[in-house]
């Protein structure tokens, strides 16, 4: 579904601080991210990009700000929100199989000590069949290739039924081929009305994969539409003077 | 007294099987939990809680003036719990890393709790407070009591670990992840490492504060050689721990004087480094094995594609060639050719090869075969 105006607020965050030592790591961070955008947030390095999805997924806990799931303050409105880590967050070694890894996207609903069921099995292979990945259900992880344990992370994520989507890098260290399959996958999920955000690196598929964007460096430099705001104006302001970037649009 | 004279012994005498019972629970327990120190990467953490343990045991000593095992147990807990909150403290609020953090815990309290030591043993009642069985620890010292001691926490842990299983294997894999279910993950890392510290206080009398951590990490890095499952893993690991336990009081009930934690110790060792070398999927003689096995059948493919790229210049497949000038090729032996030969895809005469009509085939469909194999 495309962005109009009448589109509600899905994550709403209020000056939003972040700081590991004295010096902050994100700074009074305003931003509304209306429900189905596929949204961007780019950045040079060290602009707080990852620091600011795991703030808002409470993983890190901020200095100052809120943060709304639709309306509601993200501890009770957490069942709404799907999350995908940086693919290097985890120990890939670690025993077990691509099948186990997308049903702990199942934990949460189930909440304390229940198992999980037929009823969630049959959800995880449905969302390893959606990330192609069926074949390698029983497949040890650490024999996945780094594309494959990307698409596994996707699955997890679909799994959880969520009506938000955040994920950190989705695209780092995957071939082309995986890189269409997830892009076709988030794109999907935004046709559904669900809101997905997305740590991004490569500013020359921004115009073509998203449909709105996010400049940050500590601090916000602009939100909104690509079409409207991803020009050289803003990347000169994110990432330095006289920073250019062939626009294909 | 020999080994078969140890198992009927174990059948017949009291002692005996007490301490044999106990070294098998804190084997079990010590593998088990310690399969969860090493997937979290805190095979360190271990060592500094044995180490820190120390110093309480010497002041519960100094308070009570007797020997009471039970007590001075009470006190290696609170100083083992001490010094993990200490080095949870120091990761947490300095710039310094875990091992750093580790080894100062380590270092300090077991230097304080020798401190300790060496000034009781200047006190008059000092011979029957037996402490320093506590360094190299003592089974021989096993009473009905620890081992029940022992029965009980083991099976505590095991319902603690059945019940909150899925919640400790998502920990374990994915802790950041695991937060943003919903689950509260602090809850669940001081539970996981309250037991780590319980299996430990209750080991310190069977193997002692120096050798308590290979305990631990010892039958779990062996397990993980031989499943790629976690459950699988963890009730390997208990069994390599009850083994080891079992195999080490009867090593050394049965020779005169050997000390049983040292000894119990080596026993686990032996079974990482069978792991190491002779588990099938992981361990480096399989890995090696393959590894030739699949350099050996590249080099012959590659020397087979070789020979296909000249035989194709010419109209007769079978022209016979020179094999010196296969000689500059990597990878071409003349065992590689022999082997060649023996597959029917060339023909050997004298200083001559020559392609056959199965081995041009072959080499012309290798490049699809081998990439189709390895998908």
């Amino acid at each position: 579904m495309p962005y109009n105006k009448e589109n509600k607020i899905a994550v709403k965050i209020d000056d939003l601080t972040v700081a590991y030592d004295y010096k902050p790591v994100l700074w009074d961070i305003d931003l509304a991210i209306p429900e189905g955008v596929l949204m961007a947030i780019v950045g040079p390095n060290g602009a707080g990009k990852s620091t600011l999805i795991k703030a808002v997924l409470d993983i890190l806990k901020p200095i100052a700000g809120s943060v709304q799931i639709y309306g509601k303050p993200y501890k009770k409105n957490r069942s709404l929100v799907a999350y995908v880590p940086q693919k290097g967050s985890v120990d890939w070694d670690f025993p077990t199989t691509a099948l186990d890894v997308v049903m702990m996207g199942t934990y949460g609903s189930l909440g304390w000590i229940k198992r999980p069921g037929q009823k969630e099995k049959k959800a995880s292979l449905e969302a390893l069949e959606k990330v192609g990945m069926l074949s390698f259900k029983n497949r040890q992880i650490s024999q996945l290739s780094g594309g494959q344990q990307q698409r596994v992370f996707l699955a997890r994520a679909l799994v959880q039924n969520a009506s938000i989507y955040f994920m950190d890098e989705p695209f780092q260290g995957v071939d082309a081929t995986t890189e269409k399959a997830i892009i076709n996958i988030l794109k999907e999920l935004r046709k559904a009305s669900k809101t997905v955000i997305v740590v991004h690196h490569d500013l020359q598929t921004v115009p073509e994969y998203f449909d709105w964007v996010t400049f940050l460096n500590v601090k916000k430099i602009a939100t909104g539409p690509v079409k409207d705001i991803f020009n050289d104006d803003n990347l000169t302001k994110t990432y330095g003077i006289n920073y250019k970037v062939a626009i294909n649009q | 007294m020999n080994l078969s004279e140890y198992f009927e012994l174990l059948i017949s005498d009291y002692t005996l099987r007490t301490i044999s019972i106990g070294t098998a629970i804190l084997g079990a327990i010590c593998g088990m939990l310690g399969s969860f120190a090493v997937l979290r990467k805190q095979s360190l953490l271990g060592d500094a809680i044995s180490h820190a343990a120390l110093p309480g045991i010497a002041i519960a000593f100094l308070i009570i003036e007797s020997k009471n095992s039970t007590i001075f147990l009470i006190g290696a807990l609170i100083s083992g719990l001490i010094g993990t909150f200490w080095i949870r403290g120091i990761i947490n609020k300095t710039h310094l890393k875990s091992d750093t953090a580790l080894g100062l815990i380590l270092s300090i309290f077991f230097g304080f709790g020798m401190l300790l030591l060496t000034y009781i043993q200047k006190l008059p009642n000092a011979n029957q407070a037996g402490l320093e069985s506590y360094l190299f620890g003592q089974a021989a010292t096993l009473i009905e009591s620890d081992v029940w001691l022992m029965a009980v926490v083991t099976g505590i842990s095991l319902i603690i670990l059945l019940l909150f299983w899925k919640e400790l294997k998502i920990l374990l894999f994915d802790p950041d992840f695991t937060k943003t279910l919903g689950f509260n993950t602090r809850f669940l890392d001081i539970l996981i490492t309250s037991f780590i510290v319980v299996a430990i206080v209750l080991g310190l009398q069977t193997v002692g504060v120096v050798l308590m951590s290979a305990m631990l990490l010892a039958p779990a890095a062996a397990a993980r050689q031989w499943t790629n499952s976690l459950s699988t893993m963890i009730f390997i690991a208990a069994l390599f721990g009850a083994s080891s336990g079992v195999i080490g009081t009867g090593i050394s009930a049965s020779s005169n004087n050997l000390p049983t934690g040292p000894v119990i110790v080596i026993i686990a060792g032996v079974f990482v480094l069978v792991s190491f070398i002779f588990s099938p999927g992981r361990g480096l003689l399989f890995r090696q094995i393959r590894f030739r096995k699949n350099r050996r059948d590249l080099q012959l493919h590659k020397t087979l594609s070789f020979m296909y790229n000249i035989a194709k210049n010419h109209e007769n497949i079978s022209h016979p060639h020179a094999i010196r000038i296969l000689n500059n090729f990597q990878g071409f032996t003349k065992k590689s050719l022999k082997e060649l030969e023996d597959h029917n895809y060339i023909k050997l005469q004298g200083n001559m090869w020559s392609m056959t009509e199965t081995g041009y085939h072959k080499a012309a469909n290798l490049y699809n075969q081998i990439t189709k194999t390895h998908e």
